[in-house]
């Protein structure tokens, strides 16, 4: 019992591949049984990962149920470590994963009747390499593990997927393959850096963190690792194979990848890209943003001009996931606990969207909305569950999808009121093709007989859809009790870490050519920095501080609580200027400060 | 009792639970029970109300709060509180959408979905009653976005018509137009001050705060107060059906009659003129601000155009509909020349005798299975109820002294004659049209001989003109608690956060106001009941007043216009995007792909036949060319996996031995 309780982690990341590995050993053709088999190990895996939930304790930052172990050594050193664990970002990633991996098993019953014995146990076999990419504490862990979990993705769109399977395949594993390799080089590249400040060789992701870079080789790596992730994201415009590798998936694939893979692109943004590199990410917020929210309008807007159901949803994820990644680059809490709230909600939303297409493929045999139409009448429990999955995807207050957005959106305008000004109309385009989709498959009139008289849900489908709504339910109406209140020592953590302390003002003294930085600083410190070739910005909010530097303009914007009172401004700006040099000094100040310099 | 008013929108909300899940099994099929927890929270609100009038003036607000997102350095809150607008509103919500539930009983008898429609009606008048007692913007923006969630529910009731599919569409989408710049707004005000509370956000600190910091926005500067108020007044437009977001509120004529009722009366289109008056304090930071004088001339606007369009419909609700256009642009105008306690009274009077004509309009609909009033006339004779509480309604309407409308019109007309005199004039020529239109409506409907022989009109049963009764009596005597010289509402909307000017009654503004309310009964009856209507119908053939006609029977083209500069062009660019999509960044994704197979072809070529021996270096890049490419075989691939696999195995083998 007490190997149970302090390995639990270990036990959760491998008894699915342990599963796997059984299955694949049992004769073919006892399909029963890796039905059954599976999905039980899909049910206990989540039971099993349900106390790293309830013993989660919250108001802790770093990594809790960590288990660690020497692997491999390299030039005598103690180098790689088995070492995993969950903070307050990946608990609710593992989470999510091993709640849609027994839902995914179980909607593939009936439509999964080709080589039953590898399809599960590829399922199994992806949940381990899914949960071990979160759990990692380790680079070179990680690295096996999103490596290693791309073999039974691979093998599921490309035996039991579409007629366009192998070019869809071919596709999403190149396009991963060529984010990966590159990722890997700057791994390795990041080792040795570490290793020529510091003399330790380590692949332990929290040494690595802090590790001094120059300007150049940070811009490189960040680049190299941001790449990888913004194509699992994936990010526009490295989004073309979600909608092929989607449209050719079968369900459980589908909603693994949209529900898990995707994010991983997200996470790892957060993991790795803003600790690892933050002058690099603060430098870089703006392309980023501009290509989140390019993500978040286009994909709704090409989203409405298709045809297939599949399809529609995938161009939504880009829409969805443009969401997550402009909330994390926000470098606010809002932001990143929205985009964190974002991930699993989308997980859940678009996994259960999903759901719902396979659940009419199999009795339609298509996908085209054109054949669709008044099902409603004939399946009026699809419709409620489909109704309530749409106005999640939509962001409807009450359920988890509002909570996300809304974060987002809010750090977003702390960034920009420009920022939140797009994301927001994102809304109304999401509502736009989401109500339309509705209205073609559920209402009007039913025009093709065969829609007449459908069957309604089954006992196993509702099931299936059942516990995802109520999720949707529960994180909508308590997101604080549910998510919130565990995630917000670890994204604190990640902020402090991209902010620096006082670290990161003199970083952007330290490359004056960046266009933009950013500030930020608790409690009391003073800095001097040098801002040549900041550019003039005009800021917009109640309560700033403005200095000004020959033509540069700066704003200094003080935490909004406790809002500040008299004249909108603090009331000794704590930004002084001096020729080319901006002093800042929060030695007298009383409250939280977060700027930029532009 | 305030204590406990956040029953109020619970009960309802329970009811809507239990009908959704238990159905037909319920006592009435649900009906009772939407009923009887409807009658729960007037009861409730009505000793509230009582408890609130016996204090007076001194009547302290109750305000309750609780944490809902707490994250880094602040907390979004959740929380009611019960003061005198707030009170208002609970009144006026639950009577109307009690009478409209019970009326219901009768309007929806045999329908397929009957519970469901309860549980719809149930759901959206307890998200409306949410929104009335919530103080946090941000609950009011989930309130809010219920009550539209609810309207697209209830306006879609009969999904099977595409018209109604259409409309309930219509009616999300254009209000969720509207919802983002209530959202923005929103975050404007949370961003100035950190808080959504509305009583730190309204205070005369925080205002006045918002009031100092000037934002440019483009070219403008702007105060931050305006910023914010004008974007919740963007909400306002969309939900309360203001040009130019009015185009959702016609349409929504698809949904059942009672459904009607309850959106023009009570929960969806009061929602943003409520909120405007919630808010009343950042619209009013100046006197005289920009914020107040858009509302004002939105409103003006509003009114008029949607009451020359009700002069020419021909479908009964159709002009109800822009009747109630029409009027809540008279209760912007009224809030926007300062008049919050005018703007509110026509709220509360409108919804009683506006909730009347359109359950009138339903039993006329039931009665006589058509809406369109040129195939009606002489109903008089064979719905005498219906008819009678019609005009009672009509009268109130219209401005005619002394019925509820009248009182509530000329506190609006008051107010703009001491603030704008264009915003006044306006008014008045929109009473006079008021007057003209639905006088033209019950003309047509109930006077006259039949026009069409296959109507068979019939009384509609006892339940639904009860309810007609009920609030026919409400139009005559609403209008009541606010008399001049006594305003007992006045004195009751009174509040500390806002210098309202009270102007004495003014018995020339009233005359000119029951003068142009009467003018227009005459005029309609001159033109649709005397031989003048030949002339009248002579006129009309003349081509400018064709013009004009059509002009306005076609709704200033609004419609086809946003189908030109908006719809259209949006959908084309969905499908432009979706070619470039396709075409650009997938077939770069392609040519990179061939190019690739191509060069590697190439060099495996060059590779084995020229340089075969030289080579190491070209065949180093070859291999590492191939690589990728060998990866796209399905062979190799499996050994890969193979390798990764007993990779992760030893893995497990080294940990499980490391870890005993």
């Amino acid at each position: 019992m007490q190997t149970l309780t302090e390995h639990i982690l270990s036990i959760v990341i491998f008894l699915p591949l342990a599963a796997g590995a059984i299955i694949l050993l049992a004769p073919p053709g006892a399909n029963r049984f890796f039905k059954w088999f599976s999905f039980v190990t899909g049910v206990v895996v989540f039971g099993l990962s349900l106390p790293l939930y309830t013993g989660f304790r919250s108001g802790i930052a770093g990594p809790q149920f960590v288990e660690q172990a020497p692997w491999i050594s390299l030039f005598g050193q103690q180098a790689i470590w088995y070492r995993v664990g969950v903070d307050g970002i990946s608990l609710f990633l593992v989470l999510l994963t091993t709640f849609l991996t027994p839902v995914a098993i179980l909607s593939s019953w009936n439509a999964i009747t080709t080589r039953q014995r590898e399809f599960y146990a590829s399922l199994l076999i992806l949940e381990t390499g899914m949960i071990g990419v979160f759990a990692a504490l380790d680079m070179f862990l990680f690295y096996i593990f999103w490596e290693a979990m791309l073999i039974p993705m691979y093998f599921l769109i490309g035996m039991w997927g579409g007629p366009n399977r192998v070019y869809a395949t071919i596709k999403f594993i190149l396009f991963t393959m060529f984010g990966s390799l590159l990722m890997l080089v700057a791994i390795i590249a990041l080792f040795f850096v570490h290793h020529r400040a510091t003399g330790v060789y380590t692949f332990d992701l929290f040494s690595l963190y802090g590790t001094p870079l120059t300007g150049r080789a940070e811009f490189l790596m960040f680049g190299a690792f941001a790449l990888a992730f913004a194509i699992k994201v994936p990010l526009w415009p490295l989004h073309t194979w979600l909608p092929d590798a989607h449209v050719e998936a079968p369900t459980a694939g589908s909603v693994i990848l949209a529900g898990v893979l995707l994010k991983m692109g997200t996470y790892g943004f957060l993991r790795f890209c803003l600790p690892l590199f933050p002058s690099a990410s603060a430098a870089l917020v703006p392309v980023i943003a501009a290509l989140a929210i390019i993500g978040i309008i286009y994909g709704a807007l090409v989203a409405y001009a298709q045809q297939d159901i599949k399809r529609l949803v995938a161009y939504s994820s880009v829409a969805h996931l443009g969401f997550v990644t402009l909330g994390i680059f926000t470098f606010s809490i809002e932001g990143i606990e929205g985009g964190i709230v974002q991930m699993v909600s989308h997980g859940l939303s678009t996994g259960a969207l999903f759901l719902i297409v396979g659940m009419i493929y199999e009795r339609r045999h298509t996908r085209d909305m054109s054949q669709f139409g008044g099902i409603w009448k004939a399946m009026p429990v699809f419709g409620a569950f489909f109704l309530i999955v749409t106005l999640a995807s939509i962001g409807l207050p009450g359920l988890s999808g509002f909570v996300g957005e809304f974060l987002v959106i809010v750090g977003a305008y702390k960034v920009s009121a420009v920022y939140a000004a797009l994301a927001a109309s994102g809304v109304v385009l999401a509502a736009v093709y989401m109500l339309w989709l509705y209205q073609r498959m559920m209402q009007g009139p039913v025009e093709n007989p065969e829609n007449a008289d459908l069957p309604d849900l089954s006992f196993r489908e509702i099931v299936v859809l059942l516990p995802v709504v109520a999720l949707i339910f529960l994180i909508g109406v308590f997101p604080r009790a549910t998510m919130l209140r565990q995630m917000d020592a670890s994204v604190r953590q990640t902020i402090e870490l991209v902010e620096g302390r006082n670290g990161l003002p003199s970083r952007v003294a330290e490359s004056p050519e960046l266009p933009v930085g950013r500030l930020g600083c608790r409690g009391t410190g003073a800095w001097d920095m040098d801002v040549r070739g900041a550019r003039p910005r005009t800021w917009m909010s109640g309560a700033i501080g403005f200095g000004a530097v020959g033509s540069q303009a700066i704003g200094m914007q003080p935490h909004p609580n406790p809002p500040l009172k008299g004249e909108g401004a603090s009331p000794n700006p704590p930004v002084k200027v001096d020729g080319d040099r901006l002093l800042l000094d929060f030695t007298s100040a009383s409250h939280d400060a977060v700027g930029n310099v532009r | 009792m305030s204590e406990y008013a956040w029953l109020i929108p619970l009960i309802p909300f329970l009811a809507f639970v239990a009908i959704i899940f238990a159905g037909r099994r319920l006592p009435g099929h649900g009906a009772y029970v939407a009923i009887a927890g409807m009658s729960a929270s007037l009861l409730i609100s009505l000793v509230i109300a009582a408890g609130a009038i016996t204090h007076g003036g001194h009547f302290e607000p109750v305000v309750r709060t609780a944490a809902w997102i707490p994250y880094g350095y602040s907390t979004l809150n959740v929380g009611f509180t019960v003061d005198a607008l707030a009170i208002v509103m609970l009144i006026v919500v639950t009577v109307v959408a009690l009478m409209v539930q019970v009326y219901s009983i009768g309007y929806m008898h045999g329908d397929a979905r009957y519970p469901r429609f309860f549980a719809f009606l149930s759901m959206f008048s307890a998200a409306m009653l949410g929104l009335v007692l919530a103080n946090n913007l941000l609950v009011i923006y989930i309130c809010w976005e219920l009550v539209g969630l609810c309207s697209y529910l209830l306006i879609g009731f009969w999904f099977e018509r595409p018209t109604a599919m259409r409309a309930a569409k219509k009616a999300f989408l254009v209000t969720r137009v509207g919802d983002v710049g209530l959202f923005l707004g929103m975050l404007t005000i949370y961003m100035g001050i950190g808080s959504l509370d509305l009583q730190t956000v309204l205070s005369h600190e925080s205002v006045s705060t918002m009031a100092k910091t000037i934002v440019s926005v483009g070219p403008w500067a702007l105060p931050l107060a305006a910023l914010a108020s004008l974007g919740i007044f963007w909400g306002a437009v969309g939900k309360s059906a203001q040009f130019p977001l009015h185009v959702w509120l016609p349409d929504a004529m698809e949904g059942p009659t009672p459904v009607s009722a309850l959106i023009h009366a009570a929960t969806m289109v009061a929602a943003g003129v409520y909120l405007v008056a919630r808010t009343y304090p950042l619209f009013a930071y100046s006197d005289h601000s920009i914020s107040l004088n858009v509302v004002a001339y939105t409103g003006a606007i509003t009114a008029l155009m949607a009451a020359t369009i009700g002069f020419t419909q021909y479908d009964i609700k159709r002009v109800l509909a822009y009747s109630t256009i029409s009027q809540l642009g008279f209760m912007m105008m009224g809030l926007g020349v300062g008049g919050y306690v005018a703007g509110m009274f026509h709220l509360m009077t409108h919804a009683f005798f506006k909730a009347n004509l359109f359950l009138g309009s339903g039993s006329v609909i039931h009665g006589t299975g058509t809406q369109d009033i040129r195939e009606m006339g002489g109903l008089k004779k064979h719905m005498p109820r219906t008819f009678w509480t019609f005009i009672i309604a009509t009268a109130a309407l219209a401005g005619i002294f002394p019925l509820a409308g009248f009182w509530s019109k000329d506190e609006i007309l008051l107010t703009a004659f001491h603030a704008d005199k264009t915003i006044f004039y306006a008014g008045v020529i929109g009473a006079f049209m008021t007057a003209f239109y639905m006088s033209r409506l019950c003309i047509l409907t109930f006077l006259g001989e039949p026009r069409d022989e296959h109507i068979h009109a019939h009384e509609s049963p006892r339940v639904m003109t009860v309810p007609l009764i009920v609030l026919a009596f409400l139009a005559v005597v609403a209008g009541w608690v606010g008399l001049p010289g006594k305003n007992l509402f006045a004195e009751f909307l009174h509040t500390d956060l806002l210098h309202l000017e009270h102007h004495a009654f003014s018995l020339g503004i009233a005359a000119v106001g029951t003068a142009v309310a009467l003018f227009g009964v005459l005029l309609a009856y001159i033109v649709y009941m005397t031989p003048a209507s030949r002339t009248v119908a002579a006129l009309g053939q003349i081509s400018v007043f064709r013009f004009i006609h059509s002009l306005v029977y076609n709704k200033y083209w609004l419609d086809e216009i946003y189908g030109v500069i908006i719809i259209r062009p949006l959908f084309a660019v969905t499908r432009w995007m979706f070619a470039i999509d396709r075409w650009i960044i997938d077939g770069t994704v392609n040519a990179v792909g061939w190019l690739t197979v191509a060069i590697s072809r190439v060099q495996g070529w060059v590779d084995k036949w020229i340089v075969d021996g030289l080579v190491n270096l070209i065949g180093i890049v070859t291999r590492g060319a191939g690589l990728i490419l060998r990866r796209t075989q399905t062979g190799v691939a499996q050994q890969y996996a193979m390798v990764m696999l007993l990779g992760l195995l030893a893995l497990v083998y080294f940990y499980l031995i490391r870890a005993g």
